[in-house]
């Protein structure tokens, strides 16, 4: 009932409300990979999710997925097109992925069977999920190889994924994705083991695509400069949470979470000549471990002693940027630990 | 400063084959001066397959040159075979790419480090010590040398590399790739650790990475690689604000930023040719902008337009050498 109702609404494409992810703990007990994540993409869009490894971006699109590893729960509400993914069968499940979500993986060495020929691994899909004939869905074949760019598209049907460079083995994974048409791509570190001119060409792949077949995408990346390419909005996970979202410019240009911060200022500065870099101090916490509060506080050089008591929630600054701290670490106060980066990029 | 002034590493007109059954001779490195001196560190950048690695293995005795020379503090550094490097070669050390890999999971670490003393004649007990206050120097607890390194996270194991290689007290250090294997923060946490060795210890450092942007902060000079030849190398900032080199500029064009201006970054259509078989004339004419008939015909050369700046482009040459 709801269901519809939203739908007519016209609703975001992709909305994450409170989803919790439990996964079993090496003795049983469950250990939270997520804990209250709110996500949204509208359609056409593409918005970027950060953070450093472990702070749950990956298993956000798994969950979407129904990838979850085994044993592994989700609580909460993840609707696509207003239909609530978790209270869906296995079987519901399995026709959204491919036909409305399909997912993009980092190394695509290894989300590409190297045994099977580009021509079978496009064809199959679309034979199975679109019903086509073989000529037809050697013709949609083709025609999705020329849509990436791969050249001479017929003869690349024909070959294997060892045969193609890392880059175009990325535009076969892609071309492979939106094979059935999804309206949401969910795309893990795309570009993280390729070459930055490679990674240039996908990125662009990925804009045009957006812009010419109203293409949403969920972009998981560490790379803060993908990021500000790519992105309409970004969020921040740590450990489990979102830090802070917002649009990508005043997220990147003014962040209002220190852990945006930290990770903006871990970047080499441009005009910052031959100077150390400036790490986050330690790790984040491992599943489970996460310390009371706010998660970052241990590593925060802003944290005051509340910081350990009440967790922060997510609130927001204006319309469309919030955070999940009440310090704001552009105020004036300069942090000894900000004060190299800024005399450097004057 | 402790390293002495000649305990330079330096390339000349490097070339390195590999040979398979069937192929051609594959010339991953064709013709490469380089130099490295002590306390400098140097970047060498380019995209993968383009044959930095061979040069770093190259660099430190591990491949054999197909001809040109590999020196270190003066003395030709030879391939190395069965028998034990000299005395004199053990200041030119290596970083791998790959801490999981390079490090042996069934010995504790101290005694890995402590190998280094041992070889060089010190007693086992000696490096023990050492090893505990080289774990102390690269960041880490030496309670540590007593553990496995499946114990520690892919940046620990980077540092215990690291405390490995400083055992053997070296000047010059080719660290391959080092921190691409690693997380964001351990990235940066491990490439101020090198820097600090070329800064603080006086070694020479060949930093080698596809990471441009991290190459930009650390090193001194950088060498733009493109196939197998620099085309273009000179003080990092000069090279970075101002790249002459139509390849250079397209790399460095290609780098994202994160200044939130939502701009997508320079394509450059084409993959890296087959080194099997390489363009003629300049290996980078068929994806260059500036290409003309020329470029096929004739391989450029390296032509110094600035102190310390030379670039490979015959197109340019003439313009080069007059605005420098």
């Amino acid at each position: 009932m709801n269901d519809t109702i939203s739908a007519r609404a016209g609703g975001p494409l992709l909305d994450i409300r409170d989803l919790v992810v439990e996964l079993p703990g090496p003795d049983g007990t469950p250990l939270r990979a997520l804990d209250g994540v709110n996500l949204t993409v509208e359609r056409g869009e593409i918005v970027g999710l950060a953070g450093e490894s472990g702070s749950g971006k990956t298993m956000t699109a798994l969950a979407l997925l129904g990838l979850l590893p085994q044993g592994g729960t989700a609580r909460g509400e993840m609707r696509v097109e207003g239909r609530d993914v978790l209270s869906m069968t296995p079987r519901q499940v399995r026709d959204l992925r491919g036909n409305k979500v399909a997912m993009v993986f980092q190394d695509p060495m290894t989300s590409l069977h190297p045994m099977l020929s580009v021509g079978k691994q496009l064809t199959e899909h679309l034979r199975h999920h679109k019903k086509l004939g073989k000529k037809a869905a050697n013709a949609r074949a083709a025609e999705l190889l020329a849509t990436v760019r791969i050249p001479d598209p017929e003869q690349a049907l024909k070959r294997y994924p060892h045969q193609f460079s890392g880059g175009m083995r990325q535009r076969i994974a892609i071309a492979v994705a939106l094979a059935c048409d999804p309206d949401l791509l969910l795309a893990d570190e795309p570009t993280t083991a390729l070459d930055v001119t490679v990674q240039a060409g996908i990125l662009r792949l990925l804009d045009r695509l957006r812009r010419e077949n109203g293409l949403s995408v969920l972009i998981i990346t560490h790379d803060l400069g993908v990021m500000s390419a790519l992105a309409d909005r970004v969020s921040v996970m740590y450990a489990g949470r979102i830090a802070e979202t917002g649009p990508r410019a005043e997220v990147l240009r003014t962040p209002r979470h220190p852990y945006t911060r930290g990770l903006l200022d871990a970047l080499p500065h441009p005009g910052a000549g031959t100077t150390a870099l400036l790490p986050i101090p330690g790790s984040p916490p491992k599943l489970g471990l996460a310390p009371s509060g706010c998660a970052f506080h241990p590593r925060c050089p802003f944290a005051v002693d509340a910081c350990a008591g009440d967790r922060p929630e997510l609130l927001p600054l204006t319309e469309a940027h919030a955070t999940a701290c009440p310090v704001d670490p552009l105020a004036d106060r300069t942090s000894p630990e900000t004060e190299t980066t800024e005399a450097g990029a004057r | 400063m402790n390293a002495t002034p000649d305990a330079s590493l330096v390339l000349r007109d490097l070339t390195v084959s590999y040979h398979s059954p069937g192929r051609p001779a594959v010339r991953a490195v064709a013709g490469v001066d380089l130099r490295v001196e002590p306390g400098q560190v140097v970047g060498l950048v380019g995209e993968s397959g383009c044959g930095k690695s061979t040069l770093g293995k190259a660099a430190v005795g591990l491949l054999k040159p197909a001809s040109g020379s590999v020196e270190f503090a003066g003395a030709p550094v030879t391939p190395l075979g069965l028998k034990p490097r000299p005395p004199a070669q053990r200041g030119l050390q290596m970083v791998f790419q790959d801490p999981y890999a390079s490090l042996n999971p069934r010995r504790k670490i101290g005694e890995q480090i402590s190998d280094a003393v041992v070889l060089s004649g010190g007693t086992r007990a000696d490096g023990r010590a050492l090893a505990r206050e080289l774990l102390d120097r690269v960041g880490l607890s030496a309670e540590f040398a007593e553990r496995f390194p499946h114990e520690f996270s892919g940046g620990q194991r980077q540092r215990i590399a690291i405390a490995r290689v400083l055992a053997a007290d070296p000047s010059c250090i080719v660290a391959d790739e080092p921190i691409a294997a690693l997380d964001a923060s351990a990235q940066a946490s491990i490439a101020n650790l090198l820097l600090d060795l070329a800064r603080e210890r006086g070694v020479g450092l060949l930093f080698i990475s596809h990471d441009l942007s991290i190459v930009r902060q650390i090193a001194d000079t950088v060498a733009v690689m493109y196939l197998g030849t620099v085309v273009e190398s000179g003080p990092t900032d000069q090279v970075w604000d101002d790249p002459r080199h139509p390849y250079s500029r397209a790399l460095i064009s290609a780098v994202p930023r994160a200044d939130g201006n939502g701009e997508l970054p320079q394509d450059l259509p084409g993959d890296v040719p087959d080194p099997a078989f390489p363009p003629s004339g300049c290996r980078f004419h068929p994806r260059c902008p500036i290409a003309v008939d020329a470029c096929a015909d004739a391989e450029p050369e390296p032509t110094e337009f600035l102190p310390g700046r030379r670039a490979a482009c015959s197109v340019l040459a003439p313009a080069l050498l007059k605005i420098g």
